[in-house]
C-alpha cells in the first residue's frame, strides 16, 4: 500500500508531485515527504510488521518507495543492546545502545538512507547515482550501487585519507578527488548535482534519502517492546537524523503502534563542529556556519542543512544539545568498547560522551530509559584511537617469561 | 546561469546594503526569495542570474565582503 501524498515545503507549505526535486521553487525551503496516514487505519498493525522479515523494510509503508525495495533489501534491523555495564559506570537505571555500527552492508546507518535513495532513483529511471562524501556515505553509495548494478560517482576532497578512498574504491565506483577549499568543493558538488541527470543522493533525491533514517527509530521502538524511550541521544551532522527520529516516533503514535511517552530528543556534536549545539545553548534558532575542526569527521558539517529543524525538535521535545572535546570523544569510544564490547567510530564517541555530560549535568535523568544511537563502526576511524589503546606487552617465546608476567597480573601459575 | 545561494551575514556585514551594491557592480539580476534578520545575523535566500563568469565574479566579491555564500543545499559533502 502506497500512502505517500506529496513533497511539501517545510517553510511555506507548498506541495509538489513526487519527483527528484528537493527545494521549494518559491521560497527555497527544503521539501519533505508527506503521507496520508489514515489509509493505514486497521491495516498497519504490530502483528503485520512482526510477520515480516527482520529488515528495515518491514516498515515499508512509512518509507517513500512504491512496492518492494530494489536496492538494499536486506539492510537494517540492527541490534538494540541493553547496556548493563555502562549503566553502572554512568549511574543510570535503563540504558540501551541502538547499534548501527553493524548495519549491513557497509557498517554505518548510511546504508538505511542510501537504500531508500537508490530504490527511489531506480523508480525514477536513473542509471547513475552520486554523492559527495568524506567517509561513510561514499562507501554506502558505492556498495549499494554496485549490488544494484548502477553506475556511481563519488566526489571527495583530493587529500582524503587513503583508507577512506579504499572504502569506496573497492566497489568499483568512479572516484573524483577535488582540489580546493572546503567551501569551493562543496559549491562545485552542488553545481554538478544540478547540471547532470544523476540521482545525487543527498541533493536532488534528499527528501527520499532522509526518510530512510526513520527506520532506525522504528526498530528502536519495536525492540523496546513497542514503546518509545523517555530519552534518545542522537549524533548531529546535518541534523537530519534528529528530525527523523522525532518524526518516526510521532508516526508510530499517530498509528496507535505505541503510546505517547513524551520522548525527549537530545543532539550530540563535537565542540570543533557544533553549530547546532551552540544554537540550542545560546537560545537562538539561527545557525552560524563554522569551519569544522574535529576528530569526528563523519559529523563535520559546518553549515548543516537541517540545523534549524534539529534545533526546533530538540527544544519542542524537551531535550537538549551538548558538545565535547576530541579528547572526550576518544575517551568515550574506549569506554563504550571496554564496557559493552562495541567498537564505534568517532561519532559514537561523541554520542556517548555527550550523554555522559548530559547525565552529569542533570539534563538527562538517571532513572528513566535512555537510548544512545551509535551510527558507525570504529574500524573506519582507527587512526583516531591509534595512540590511545593499550600496546601489547612483548615477551620471548618462554613460559618462564609469561609466568612472570601473569604473576605480576595477580595470577598464580600453580593454581 | 541562475545560481541559488544562501547568504549568511554576520554582525559586521548585516547592516551593509551588499545586495544593492552587487547589482550596481555586476550585470546580474538578483531575486530575494527569503530573508531573516535576528540575533546579530542575517540569512538571505538569493537567486543570482547572469552570464556564468559574471555570476562567478559576483559570488567571489560577496565572499570578499565577508559574506558566507553557500548553495541552498548548504553542506552537500557528508561524512
Amino acid at each position: 500500500m502506497n500512502i505517500v501524498r506529496a513533497l511539501k515545503c517545510r517553510e511555506c507549505g507548498q506541495e509538489y508531485a513526487i519527483e527528484p526535486t528537493h527545494v521549494c521553487e518559491f521560497c527555497f525551503g527544503p521539501l519533505e515527504v508527506v503521507y496520508d496516514y489514515e489509509k493505514l487505519d486497521g491495516y498497519f498493525t504490530r502483528e503485520l510488521i512482526e510477520s515480516r522479515p527482520q529488515t528495515m523494510w518491514r516498515y515499508k509503508e512509512l518509507l517513500p518507495i512504491n512496492g518492494e525495495p530494489t536496492v538494499g533489501a536486506q539492510n537494517g534491523f540492527t541490534p538494540l543492546v541493553r547496556a548493563k555495564n555502562l549503566e553502572k559506570v554512568l549511574g543510570v537505571s535503563e540504558l540501551y545502545i541502538k547499534n548501527d555500527s553493524v548495519c549491513y552492508p557497509t557498517l554505518s546507518f548510511k546504508d538505511r538512507v542510501v537504500s531508500v535513495a537508490l530504490s527511489k532513483a531506480v523508480e525514477f529511471g536513473f542509471k547513475t547515482v552520486a554523492c559527495a562524501s568524506t567517509g561513510n556515505l561514499a562507501g554506502s553509495v558505492a556498495a549499494n550501487a554496485a549490488a544494484a548494478g548502477l553506475e556511481s560517482y563519488v566526489f571527495i576532497p583530493h587529500d582524503l585519507e587513503q583508507g577512506k578512498v579504499l572504502g569506496a574504491g573497492i566497489f568499483g565506483t568512479n572516484i573524483i578527488g577535488i582540489k580546493g577549499k572546503y567551501d569551493d568543493v562543496n559549491r562545485l558538488c552542488s553545481e554538478v548535482a544540478g547540471k547532470y541527470g544523476w540521482a545525487f543522493v543527498n541533493v536532488n533525491v534528499r527528501p527520499f534519502y532522509a526518510e530512510g533514517s526513520k527506520s532506525l527509530a522504528y526498530e528502536m521502538m519495536e525492540q523496546l517492546g513497542w514503546q518509545a524511550p523517555k530519552h534518545v541521544v542522537v549524533p548531529m551532522a546535518s541534523g537530519s537524523l534528529c528530525t527523523k527520529v522525532d518524526k518516526a516516533i510521532k508516526e508510530f503514535i499517530k498509528l496507535d503502534l505505541i503510546e505517547d511517552n513524551g520522548t525527549a530528543v537530545y543532539g550530540a556534536q563535537a565542540t570543533g563542529c557544533s553549530p547546532i549545539s551552540k544554537s540550542v545553548k545560546d537560545g537562538t534558532d539561527m545557525i552560524h556556519p563554522v569551519h569544522a575542526d574535529t576528530v569526528a569527521k563523519s559529523l563535520a558539517i559546518g553549515n548543516p542543512a537541517d540545523g534549524y529543524y534539529a534545533n526546533r525538535v530538540i527544544k519542542e521535545s524537551g531535550g537538549w544539545a551538548e558538545d565535547i572535546s576530541d579528547e572526550e570523544v576518544i575517551a568515550a569510544m574506549k569506554l563504550l568498547a571496554e564496557t559493552e564490547g562495541i567498537f564505534a567510530e568517532t561519532a559514537g564517541g561523541v554520542t556517548l560522551g555527550c550523554a555522559k555530560k548530559l547525565i552529569e549535568s542533570g539534563k538527562l535523568p538517571r532513572d528513566e530509559s535512555i537510548v544512545l544511537c551509535i551510527t558507525g563502526n570504529g574500524l573506519k576511524t582507527q587512526e583516531a584511537i591509534a595512540d590511545a589503546i593499550n600496546k601489547p606487552r612483548i615477551i620471548n617465546a618462554s613460559l618462564r617469561e609469561f609466568d612472570a608476567l601473569a604473576e605480576a597480573d595477580g595470577f598464580d601459575a600453580a593454581a | 546561469m541562475k545560481l541559488r545561494v544562501y547568504l549568511t551575514f554576520d554582525e559586521s556585514t548585516v547592516r551593509e546594503p551588499l545586495i544593492w551594491k552587487l547589482g550596481k557592480k555586476f550585470d546580474v539580476i538578483t531575486n530575494i526569495r527569503t530573508a531573516e534578520v535576528k540575533d546579530h545575523m542575517g540569512l538571505v535566500g538569493l537567486e543570482i542570474d547572469g552570464e556564468d563568469d559574471v555570476v562567478e565574479a559576483a559570488t567571489k566579491w560577496l565572499v570578499g565582503q565577508g559574506v558566507n555564500v553557500a548553495p541552498i543545499e548548504q553542506d552537500v559533502i557528508e561524512g
